[in-house]
């Protein structure tokens, strides 16, 4: 069924225009013209071209090393984070209780790390890692293990980790949960005649029934994990060292700290460009995954067990298109 | 079977015991907490939450917090609903682009805004006060918004626009007497989102606020870095930052598993 075409639709949409407007263009114009001027100070600006941009993607340069010192830790943060949450939060979706009480319950205890504010997650995982007074921290210790994540790379990438996988992961499997919920229980029963093994049950009914959240799931979290700020700021404030300075944390230093225009804003616009094409890229296969889905939908419920139910609402649709 | 059940209890144990670490020191006296580990306070406590509960600048935080989420959500819900209704039933010039250009905004870095909110917000003279946070969380909530509702009023039927029109209601009576009554969960479901994204969020609150508006994210951080290690009393806070997450999930626990799934499912 397609949309009436209709320019007036417009009106209704101006609000949301003009809000998102005042909100994201207007500071992204200021961004823009700080990008390409230096200053001495005092509100005197000059022209610099592209100077910025120059400095920033030559990795020889000061900004530039660090920018793309940056941008690998944060690619490889969100690559680890996905090849861990995406696996987890299926297992999880896969093992939710299927009726009951213990349903709601399960759900109230899965979303509640994803309400926190973000500070206070950093402030819980800070004080549950520390040696000397969090539970953690004490008992990896008390294993021999030498485990400081103030002090070690390693423990604080672990420690970071763990907290993302904490935070986290509850999104993908609730996600994947509504993606198993929508599954009719007719194609259990077919695959149960069929003598369908569990793992081909998995593969060729809930996998693909998943496929549409799962996009949903890898975009929301590619994008967090790649602009996380607020978790890794309270709990190792980007330390020790550099080790876990991932691409925002550099950023408010840069611009909040240093008030250092210009850079902040060639990063700022640098960033800003590699989100949009990535978010491009999903938000097209997305939208080519759900008319594939309109195109092929019809024989594919025509071979589904429960289709000698149909809706009741396509009748008149039908009637209307003809 | 006992497999699955036994995923699910390590699982939300992991999650778990974080909180349950955090709501025991809240109970303890500092002196309990620095000077061993014990797995529950010996000598529960409730100084901690006193403190709060009777200062104004540690309560004030929570109200300042609470003020700008519930005007975020109301103006992000409300702007939202037309649009969505002209994404869902409309096709017209542009459509496409406009709306990846809103969900583009959804994925953009809060670290690129800080700065100029800050600039924009100091010239039009809201800064510090809640309306500027709330503005500035428009910037991801209104997008998300339009995105969930957009899922749940493409699943209600046309015809019903139709009868009600052929029944001779007016629009704005038809939205609002039978449309959104009809998408009512989707309207919980996209204020409940707005709620929480705006309630996490910490940069753009605390770079936009430094006195009066302060939010309680902002207070812990300040405070206790202040007066040295007072651990028992930001644990208290923390917890106290859990409680309105906490009671908003168990209203909309029916409605979660569609919600997560932003109305396509």
């Amino acid at each position: 069924m397609t949309k009436p075409l209709d320019n007036r639709a417009w009106l209704l949409v101006v609000p949301v225009f003009a809000i998102v407007a005042f909100s994201a263009v207007l500071p992204l114009m200021t961004v823009v013209n700080y990008s390409v001027q230096d200053t001495f100070g005092n509100n005197q600006f000059f022209w610099n071209g592209v100077g910025w941009f120059k400095e920033l993607l030559d990795p020889a340069t000061d900004l530039g090393g660090r920018f793309f010192a940056a941008l690998w830790r944060t690619l490889l943060f969100s690559a680890i984070i996905l090849a861990i949450q995406v696996p987890l939060g299926i297992v999880v979706a896969l093992s939710m209780p299927r009726e009951g009480w213990t349903v709601a319950l399960c759900l109230v205890l899965m979303a509640l790390p994803l309400l926190i504010p973000w500070n206070v997650v950093g402030t819980i995982w800070q004080v549950f890692g520390r040696g000397d007074i969090g539970l953690m921290g004490w008992g990896l210790n008390r294993l021999g293990f030498d485990y400081n994540y103030n002090g070690g790379v390693i423990a604080a990438w672990f420690t970071i980790v763990l907290m993302d996988v904490w935070h986290w992961t509850s999104l993908v499997a609730l996600l994947c949960y509504a993606g198993l919920k929508s599954i009719p229980d007719a194609y259990y029963q077919a695959a149960r005649i069929d003598g369908a093994s569990r793992w081909a049950v998995f593969t060729t009914i809930q996998l693909p029934k998943m496929r549409r959240v799962l996009l949903i799931a890898v975009l929301l979290r590619f994008m967090d994990s790649f602009m996380i700020y607020t978790e890794p700021f309270v709990l190792t404030g980007g330390g020790p060292g550099n080790a876990t300075t991932f691409l925002s944390i550099d950023l408010v230093k840069i611009a909040l700290g240093q008030f250092d225009l210009g850079k902040a804003a060639a990063l700022s616009i640098v960033y800003n460009l590699i989100i949009l094409a990535v978010c491009w890229v999903f938000y097209t296969v997305m939208t080519h995954a759900g008319a594939d889905r309109g195109v092929r939908g019809d024989p594919a419920a025509g071979e589904a067990p429960d289709h000698a139910v149909p809706p009741a609402t396509t009748i008149p649709l039908d009637r209307r298109a003809a | 079977m006992r497999g699955r059940t036994l995923v699910m209890i390590l699982y939300l144990t992991f999650l778990m015991v974080p909180i349950y670490w955090l709501v025991n020191m809240s109970l303890k006296t500092n002196q309990e907490i620095t000077t061993g580990l014990t797995l529950w306070p010996h000598r529960i406590t409730f100084e901690n939450y006193r403190t709060i509960f009777t200062d104004p600048s540690w309560y004030g935080g929570y109200i300042n917090s609470l003020t700008y989420v519930a005007i975020n959500t109301v103006i992000s819900v409300g702007l939202a609903l037309p649009a969505a209704y002209a994404f869902s039933r409309y096709r017209f010039l542009g459509d496409k682009h406009l709306f990846f250009w809103l969900l583009s905004n959804r994925m953009a870095p809060p670290a690129v805004f800080a700065l100029p909110f800050f600039n924009l917000y100091s010239a039009v003279g809201l800064f510090d006060t809640p309306w500027a946070v709330a503005l500035a969380h428009c910037l991801f909530n209104v997008p998300l918004a339009v995105w969930i509702l957009e899922g749940f009023m493409s699943g209600v039927p046309r015809e019903i626009d139709e009868t009600a029109a052929i029944d001779g209601y007016s629009f704005p009576r038809f939205f609002v007497r039978i449309f959104m009554p009809l998408i009512a969960s989707g309207i919980g479901v996209a204020a409940f989102f707005c709620f929480m994204f705006s309630w996490v969020e910490l940069l753009l609150a605390r770079t936009l606020t430094s006195v009066n508006a302060k939010p309680i994210a902002a207070t812990m951080t300040r405070t206790v870095s202040a007066s040295g290690m007072d651990w028992g009393l930001l644990a208290a806070a923390g917890v106290l930052t859990i409680v309105p997450g906490a009671l908003v999930i168990w209203f909309v626990r029916n409605y979660i598993a569609k919600g997560f799934a932003l109305g396509r499912v």
